[in-house]
């Protein structure tokens, strides 16, 4: 944790969404409403708050994520930790996801940055790799059923 | 099926090793001796690390006269990429998902 950032990568995904700021950071902060597009969750917008989001364990995952929030600025930035869980905490994923939201002409461009990613994290590799393949298999499935 | 991207992940893990890599990606084709010129380990320890890469699938050798000569193969990182890509599928997902919501979402 105290080593320097220089061997870890970052994931970004940006995209432009024609609603109010407010509304976003809503659906951002709000735990019922966060459940309903990531994950169930006990999240407050309070720094310092730890909280955890909970999917579905499976073989090599627990489904669960520890997390705390580390910024809060109202419409405009919210940052929290993303790290892996009880027994795979040790070795596993510690990463932090930033959102920032910028007004543009059309909306709101939404940004999310996922940091901290580590070649050497391989315990986790073997968790992420399986466990989010399975997931988003999962989520294909169920999207598919809604339509 | 887990032992490629293991292996290649305890080989990233090494900073000497991951030295040796960008250096071969960086520069070209090299010698055992010209890296271990620069390498700050000695020439045994190089020819083990090379081993090491060129069982992850990161380097390739080529036997010329008495002298072997490595080059990178960057798409041995393939697993890496893989790997972040998953989160980018998953984040990608749940923005769908966010969007969903907002256009249900009243003011």
């Amino acid at each position: 944790m105290t080593k320097p950032a220089a061997a870890t990568r970052s994931l970004v995904v940006e995209r432009e969404m024609p609603h109010p700021p407010e509304k976003i950071w809503r659906a951002l902060t709000e735990g019922p409403l966060i459940e309903e597009w990531l994950m169930k969750n006990d999240f407050q917008p309070v720094v310092g708050h730890r909280f955890n989001f909970r999917a579905t364990p499976m073989p090599h995952w627990n489904g669960v994520t520890d997390c705390q929030v580390l910024v809060v600025e109202p419409n405009e930035r919210l940052s929290y930790s993303w790290n892996a869980s009880g027994e795979e905490a040790a070795g596993g994923l510690k990463t932090v996801v930033t959102w920032t939201l910028t007004p543009t002409k059309g909306g709101v461009l939404v940004r999310m940055e996922q940091s901290g990613f580590r070649p050497e994290d391989e315990a986790n590799y073997q968790g992420a790799n399986y466990g989010w393949q399975r997931f988003v298999g999962g989520l294909e499935r169920v999207a598919a059923a809604l339509d | 099926m887990q032992t490629v991207p293991d292996q290649l992940f305890k080989t990233l893990a090494d900073p000497t090793r991951r030295a040796i890599f960008e250096r071969l990606v960086r520069d070209g084709e090299q010698t055992v001796r010209a890296l271990t010129d620069r390498a700050g380990v000695s020439q045994p320890a190089v020819s083990k690390h090379l081993g090491v890469l060129k069982l992850a699938g990161l380097v390739r050798d080529r036997p010329e006269g008495r002298s072997v000569h490595y080059s990178a193969e960057p798409q041995g990182l393939a697993p890496l990429i893989d790997w972040m890509s998953l989160y980018g599928a998953f984040w990608r997902d749940r923005f769908d998902r966010l969007e969903a919501l907002l256009n249900r979402m009243d003011q």
